[in-house]
């Protein structure tokens, strides 16, 4: 904070007001332990790995050129992959979801929505396991398969690509649905109902009408699905197998396993990288949006 | 409108199924009789009892309790302050912090986690309750300033503005005004931000060294080091209690309007 004479009176602008240092305790934690410990990944990232897994400190950036190997490269690639076809999935199930409940009678709209919610607030690690018991190869969905005579021998269900998607899937769709339905619940249902009487089919409502007029609630559900999904970590180590590894595993694995400390730090910035251009591509639509709306 | 409304509800009650099946189905394999296969064979609560019997899985539960009681006073203390003293700053550095606060509860967590491992170990700090606790104040402060910002700013300021004129001294509007105000707010924090320290995996992955095993590390060791139905029993547990977390917080909510 800019140092300033308590005695003047405040200039307009300038801060200027003794209960604003209650603040300073809380900023101090966060720039202490959360701000100090990032700038020293960042640090670290440039760094090279000792003999023995330490740190020598010579400013290099070979961390971030051997992310250019193949073996990471695939990592980063399919942990982009899975986190893409996660958040497209999660669209496909939570628009109905969202559509449904956002036309549904009112007194039932937030008990609909609860119902979404509520597996969001049960442990994350209970929630991923409950996935183990549902795909293992003795497990209910094989069985089901099984007794239905779909499948002659149980499928290869976990330790695969598919149950790490399954498990983003069923972690994040709330982030879907949440959005969505602010949005469809904006729209007004006379739009359309004049396609309709207008003849419009049902695909050209739903592309030219209803898509449009929701696209801020489908930018915002797919940027907080796509988010978690691509740093995810007990998902992958859970469901997937060694060839299913994410972003975040590696970035474990070369802290704890490894002890390349640089190049996990290199990882995690990568990471972070994708991240937030995922959120400025958010604040860049909502600005665009947020401009033609206000004038109309 | 409800043209085409059949298919909207098969995918709906399909992804409605999707979110409860394997929930529902945990729960009832936790009254399983059966010790390896799937197969069923009974019910009993005999995995229910077997936790009573886990020493290791009390401790873990009293670490976790015990971590989520100081960080959330902590968070709760540190945040409530942040929130008053935001609220007279220049909007300009208002935005600038509320956009920092995002922060940390947007970065993966995993990278949070080992960029506390880092310090704590640059530091020379021993990993152990100490480091967890200090780790798990810095995701909640952001969730604590934000709610009860968000109530602050729904206050009217006459109330306050009123005291003022009476005659109340700073103190003592913030006493007798702002704080009763506020307190549905505070007690929803509080309950966030217990509910999110306790259920915590990835920082406390990072930051617990021996000793400091907490109820999720613990579940992951179970869950990964082969599967004993104790686990289900545990995870069932586990699901009541939060969903009794969330109906706390919704009647909070409730009384707050």
């Amino acid at each position: 904070m800019p140092s300033h004479d308590l005695s003047s009176p405040p200039a307009p602008g300038q801060s200027i007001c003794r209960s604003c240092w209650l603040a300073a305790p809380g900023l101090l934690w966060m720039g202490l332990f959360f701000l100090a410990p990032l700038a020293l990944v960042f640090a670290i990232s440039f760094a090279s790995r000792g003999t023995y897994g330490g740190i020598v400190w010579e400013f290099t950036a070979a961390n971030y050129l051997d992310l250019w190997h193949p073996l990471y490269g695939k990592i980063l690639g399919q942990s982009l992959w899975y986190a893409s076809l996660t958040t497209a999935i999660c669209f496909v199930l939570g628009f109905p979801l969202a559509y449904m409940i956002a036309r549904s009678p009112a007194r039932w709209q937030p008990v609909l929505l609860l119902l979404v919610m509520l597996p969001f607030w049960t442990n994350f690690l209970v929630r991923t396991y409950a996935w183990m018991i549902v795909l293992r190869q003795d497990g209910l969905l094989n069985g089901l398969l099984l007794a239905l005579g779909i499948v002659d021998a149980p499928l290869e269900l976990l330790y695969t690509p598919t149950a790490v998607v399954i498990g983003l899937v069923y972690g994040y769709l709330p982030f879907m649905v949440l959005p969505l339905y602010v949005a469809v619940e904006r729209l007004d249902p006379l739009l359309v109902e004049a396609a309709w009487d207008l003849y419009a089919s049902r695909w050209a409502i739903f592309t030219r009408v209803v898509v449009p007029l929701t696209m801020p609630g489908i930018v915002g559900g797919c940027v907080l699905v796509f988010i978690p999904s691509i740093g995810s970590f007990i998902t992958p180590d859970l469901l997937g197998g060694a060839r299913s590894m994410m972003i975040g595993n590696l970035i474990q694995h070369e802290y704890l396993v490894v002890r390349d400390w640089p190049l996990g730090s290199a990882v995690s910035f990568v990471l972070m990288a994708i991240v937030m251009a995922a959120v400025a591509l958010y604040y860049r639509h909502a600005a665009r949006t947020a401009g033609p709306t206000e004038k109309r | 409108m409800r043209r085409g409304s059949t298919g909207l509800t098969l995918v709906s009650g399909l992804a409605m199924l999707f979110l409860y099946g394997p929930i529902l189905v945990l729960v009832l394999y936790s009254f399983n009789a059966a010790h390896l296969s799937m197969a069923w064979r009974g019910t009993t609560l005999k995995w229910y009892a077997a936790l009573w019997h886990d020493e290791a899985l009390l401790a873990a539960t009293a670490n976790s309790l015990f971590i989520a009681a100081i960080s959330t006073i902590g968070a709760t203390v540190l945040g409530g302050l942040m929130a008053l003293g935001m609220e007279r700053m220049p909007l300009r550095r208002q935005q600038l912090i509320e956009g920092g606060l995002v922060l940390p509860l947007i970065i993966p967590e995993v990278m949070l986690g080992v960029a506390l491992m880092l310090l704590f170990v640059m530091l020379k700090m021993p990993l152990g309750l100490t480091t967890v606790i200090l780790g798990h104040i810095v995701f909640n402060i952001p969730l604590v300033t934000i709610m009860i910002r968000t109530r602050l700013r729904k206050l009217d300021p006459a109330l306050r503005e009123a005291a003022a004129d009476l005659g109340a001294d700073s103190w003592q509007v913030f006493r007798h005004v702002t704080l009763p105000l506020l307190r549905p707010a505070i007690w929803g924090a509080v309950l966030v931000a217990f509910t999110v320290s306790l259920d915590d995996f990835l920082v406390t992955f990072f930051t617990a060294g021996p000793g400091a095993t907490t109820l999720p590390l613990k579940v992951y060791s179970m869950i990964k080091s082969g599967v004993t139905p104790e686990i289900n029993a545990l995870s069932a547990l586990l699901l009541l209690i939060s969903m009794a977390c969330v109906a706390l917080s919704l009647h909070l909510q409730r009384r707050e309007v």
